[in-house]
């Protein structure tokens, strides 16, 4: 048994941030829990820049993005266990995991930092229809393989969502010979950034194909292509717009859904929208003590703010062990029109100011977002534009008395 | 080396045959085509072990129905093997429906089924309580239950090999010829023996025909599948039939013996035998039918859909089951559809009679072992279970598959078992690795490389499911200069 | 000598669609919502430029490969030429993070280096 004052389960962005931010902040005993062989999490297949513009004031590569906390946590008194999967997690902060070296270890954390990230949207998750050959993968998967593991998936490429990875892995997949031959995106927009749509796929002549899908799977053994279809308004593909497409590979960049399933155990509050823990504006879960940052509790954009987050749940899980989490009051922070979520969903500490983290349902263009105390407008911001693919922040001064905030967006008119 | 029996298919029904033959004193052996046994109709079919009321009475298919229900527990039991008996239902929506459950009941009866009972819908919610609120009646089948189709086939065919079998993967039988004993052949090899067992399911039919004996027909019968997240909401506990209309037993809604739940079949005549995809149609219309039996299906849970093929005898409806008369010495297992999962344990029993009426003579083998020894899962183990299993193999500290806990231990053993596990998919199949929510996303490509390693081939090389299923196709940057 | 194009400016989130032509040395921009849309699109004309992000083969390290990038974002004629480089090169471990894998990408005056290391 294992008795260490904050345990952080995952050694990505989030984990190492947080639990640096925890020791920092007075934690003595801090460890991280990593499953993989070493610290970084998916920022070390991440080859490609465009990391840490905000945090660092440069564009960094994803590996490089994630040494710079490496280098802290193995210069700093930080215990890490890699290799090491965590089984369960119990309600009073006892963590099981195994790894190769030591076999099965219980781990009894003082506060707990969920950290585990997120995992892919798969076929299965889509419902698409046709055979089940080999050559269909998350766009994840095809990028670990090619950049960890020195193995090219295939040759002919039909990327399905217009997500960041999938953008990326078109250009890398282009540049290591194959011809992708387009990205279809069941939306109208992309829920990537402009730069990746014009960086690798304008750049190379890719085809981006709004409003379109793939609705049938081809091949018995290999993949050998794939049907694709217009949708229309209710996203329900269009038979007349049926299209065979030759192929061997489909990758799938479909969406990311946090990885909860530790958090199940934990019986703490869920949020449906986010598909991660209900927190307030310390990062703490309905259970006291414990913790959640990074994308375990909503899908991130930019790494950036991961860390951000991952810093404040770090220094509260300090604040925890040294008993001054005062919970004072709770106001709930509710997603009013056009807001998809806002984070965190309580605040419940004496605090006067705050970052209210939203993304919103739709693209509006111009914006402005309106906060409201109890029905009172609080604040009003001007944005060019709001994209549900990115998530923005407004900072609010807190009524003494508040006891629902509530963000909404609209058209500026 | 002349063997005794040749089974061809490693099916339930191959595997139950060799199994059965591996408790008498002869040599045998198992032919199969693909590069893991169960990959036929065994490998996707509703995994239910029928209670026995729904079969012609009169017929095998009733008979080795009732038979192979009541062996079913022991052998799992035996062969460590997921069962579970939780019964079923037929639910009726109407009085037409009333009449068809009152008529099974009756059948069930006469086919010596125990334990059933027609219930009214508000019973059989509280017994099971996803069930739809437009149920009126049931027929509760206590002794039904479930297995997993695929384990057991690999098992009955791994306990056939430790009770001295062989099998022989990858071997295509292309032809079957008769001197005095069967030489059969598949490209490039092949292999003598006294007896022949076809079972061969949806090629039973070419089987015989290429044989020479008798000439009959056998259909693809496509199902389709959609199976749901173990964390679906609307999980049911029992299996749930609609009342029997032509085409089969109805889409059935059921939970699996691994925790998941799944709807289907539908029941689509085919042409071609190795048609094995999904449709939009056909995942439609069983959403559509689970709909009028459960509320509430949990959509955003689903996982994976999947299609198989029954091989469904164009004759009489009743498996075909006999020894050859124009060819002695063959024995043709055919026709084995639903209930073919079922009576699959006395299938095995039935082969073997055949044989010995065939003239084959058998002394019992008093080694035979009927417990299959592996090792429990690692992810049913307690933590007193998982020290002692970490302190034989430190390679059960290395979790591979995180969403089923799959350990490298059990990857590496499944790769060198009786019934090696060749391909990705065979992996799935004995250890659950990438058959979870995230559906190899994660373990697919470390699994690649476990097997590369445990192989020796190159990572090309290794496939998902046959030859020509390689998962990637090249090295990124291959090693130039060897030095 | 005349040319145009037509892009999407990626400065911001905003995404302007913008028109450029270039007429000798005068270049015309139109539908850019700011000052930094323009220099963009001039950019776009005149001298466009990109990161190559790769991988290099590493022999007898804990890891395959050891991903690269150009230190600095090289011409984008360039690419070609410097993916091809990328493929060509092999190192031994180990390899630091901030390594010249390459020096002065084909003729670029950028080298190629490490961004991770690699035991």
């Amino acid at each position: 048994m294992i008795k260490v004052d904050v345990a952080v389960i995952g050694g990505g962005p989030a984990g190492l941030a947080a639990a640096l931010s925890a020791r920092e902040n007075g934690a003595e005993k801090v460890l991280i829990i990593e499953r993989d062989a070493r610290l970084g999490g998916i920022l070390s297949q991440c080859i490609h820049n465009g990391f840490g513009l905000h945090m660092f004031n440069e564009e960094l590569t994803g590996p490089e993005y994630a040494d710079r906390y490496i280098r802290r946590v193995e210069q700093s008194d930080i215990e890490v266990m890699l290799n090491t999967m965590v089984l369960e997690v119990t309600r009073s902060k006892t963590i099981h995991c195994i790894n190769s070296d030591r076999g099965y270890i219980t781990v009894e954390a003082g506060a707990l930092i969920l950290a585990m990230g997120c995992r892919e949207r798969t076929r299965g998750a889509l419902n698409i229809a046709g055979d089940r050959p080999s050559g269909v993968y998350t766009a994840g998967s095809a990028q670990y393989m090619v950049n960890m593991q020195n193995f090219m998936p295939g040759r002919k490429v039909v990327i399905l969502g217009s997500g960041d990875i999938g953008l990326i892995m078109a250009r890398r997949m282009t540049w290591e010979g194959a011809e992708v031959k387009m990205v279809c995106e069941l939306m109208n927009y992309s829920a990537g950034l402009n730069r990746n749509i014009a960086q690798c796929l304008v750049d190379y002549d890719i085809p981006l194909k709004f409003n379109h899908t793939v609705v049938k799977i081809h091949g018995r053994s290999r993949l050998e292509g794939v049907t694709i279809a217009k949708v229309d308004e209710k996203l329900k593909p269009i038979k007349e717009s049926f299209e065979y497409v030759e192929c061997d590979t489909l990758l799938l960049s479909v969406g990311l859904i946090p990885e909860n399933e530790l958090t199940d155990n934990l019986q703490v509050d869920m949020n449906p929208v986010t598909k991660g823990a209900v927190v307030d504006e310390t990062r703490q879960t309905s259970l006291e003590g414990v913790f959640a940052c990074g994308n375990v509790l909503h899908v991130h954009d930019l790494v950036d703010n991961v860390s951000k987050e991952a810093d404040i749940a770090g220094r509260n899980a300090a604040q925890y062990l040294k008993n001054s989490i005062e919970r004072t009051r709770e106001i709930k922070v509710k997603s009013g029109e056009n807001i998809r979520y806002t984070l965190p969903n309580y605040i419940r500490t004496d605090i006067d100011k705050l970052d209210i983290y939203y993304r919103v349902t739709k693209t509006i263009k111009p914006a402005v977002v309106d906060v409201y105390a109890d029905g009172v407008k609080l604040k009003s911001k001007k944005l060019l534009v709001l994209n549900p693919g990115e998530m923005e922040t407004i900072n609010i001064d807190i009524p003494v008395d508040a006891r629902e905030i509530s963000v909404e967006a609209r058209e500026n008119i | 080396m002349i063997y005794d029996v040749a089974v061809i298919g490693a099916g339930v029904s191959g595997g139950s045959a060799a199994m059965e033959l591996s408790k008498y004193n002869l040599k045998v052996v198992i032919l199969e085509k693909a590069l893991d046994a169960a990959m036929g109709a065994t490998k996707a079919n509703s995994g239910i072990v029928h209670a026995g009321y729904d079969c012609e009475p009169g017929t095998l298919m009733a008979k080795l129905n009732v038979e192979g229900s009541a062996m079913m527990e022991k052998l799992c039991e035996n062969l460590k093997v997921p069962y579970e008996r939780c019964g079923s239902f037929v639910v009726g929506f109407d009085d037409d429906d009333k009449k068809k459950i009152e008529e099974l009941y009756q059948r069930g009866i006469e086919n010596g089924v125990e334990n059933m009972e027609i219930i009214d819908g508000e019973e059989a919610r509280k017994i099971e309580r996803h069930l739809s609120h437009d149920v009126k009646w049931a027929l509760y089948a206590k002794t039904a239950g479930i297995v997993s189709p695929y384990e057991l086939a690999i098992a009955m065919c791994d306990n056939a090999v430790e009770n001295g079998a062989e099998i022989m993967l990858d071997f295509e039988v292309t032809s079957i010829e008769k001197k005095g004993n069967f030489i059969i052949s598949s490209p490039g090899k092949s292999i003598e023996a006294r007896y022949v067992v076809n079972a061969a399911g949806i090629y039973a039919d070419k089987i015989s025909k290429i044989a020479g004996a008798e000439e009959f027909e056998i259909l693809p019968r496509r199902g389709e599948y959609i199976l749901f997240d173990k964390k679906a909401e609307s999980k049911v506990s029992t299996v749930i039939f609609q009342t029997p209309s032509k085409m089969g037993k109805g889409v059935l809604t059921a939970p699996t013996v691994h925790g998941n739940m799944f709807i289907g079949p539908d029941a689509q005549d085919m042409d071609d035998k190795e048609d094995k995809s999904t449709t939009i149609e056909g995942l439609n219309y069983i959403k559509e039918m689970a709909a009028r039996s459960v509320t509430k299906i949990d959509y955003s849970r689903i996982i994976t859909q999947f299609s198989g093929l029954r091989a469904v005898y164009s004759g009489k409806k009743d498996f075909y089951i006999k020894n050859s008369d124009m060819l002695p010495g063959f024995v043709n297992v055919a026709g084995i559809c639903s209930p073919g999962l079922s009576a699959s344990p006395a299938i095995g029993v039935m082969v073997r009679e055949l044989l010995q009426k065939a003239g084959l003579e058998m002394k019992e083998n008093k080694n035979y072992n009927p417990v299959r020894n592996v090792p429990k899962p690692f992810s049913e183990m307690n933590e007193e279970e998982i020290n002692e299993a970490y302190q034989n193999d430190s390679k059960y500290g290395r979790i591979i598959c995180r969403c089923e806990t799959v350990t490298e231990a059990e990857i590496v053993a499944a790769i060198h078992s009786n019934v090696p596990a060749l391909t990705v998919d065979s992996i799935k199949r004995r250890t659950r690795g990438t058959s979870g929510r995230c559906q190899g996303g994660f373990c697919g490509p470390r699994i690649l490389e476990i097997l590369s390693r445990e192989l020796n081939k190159e990572p090309n090389e290794i496939v998902k499911s046959d030859k020509n299923a390689y998962i990637v196709d090249s090295r990124l940057r291959e090693d130039k200069h060897n030095d | 000598m005349k040319k145009e194009m037509e892009m999407t400016c990626i400065v911001c989130p905003v995404g302007c669609v913008m028109h450029a032509e270039m007429d000798g040395e005068n270049i015309q921009v139109t539908g850019n919502g700011c000052k930094r849309g323009y220099t963009y699109a001039v950019n776009e004309m005149t001298n466009p430029t990109r990161m190559v992000t790769s991988s290099v083969l590493v022999k007898g390290g804990d890891m395959p490969l050891v991903s690269v990038k150009t230190k600095e974002a090289v011409p984008k004629g360039k690419i070609d030429e410097i993916v091809s480089l990328i493929k060509q090169a092999e190192v031994k471990a180990p390899v630091n993070i901030g390594d010249v894998i390459i020096k002065n990408a084909a003729g670029t005056n950028v080298d190629v280096i490490a961004t991770r290391n690699v035991g």
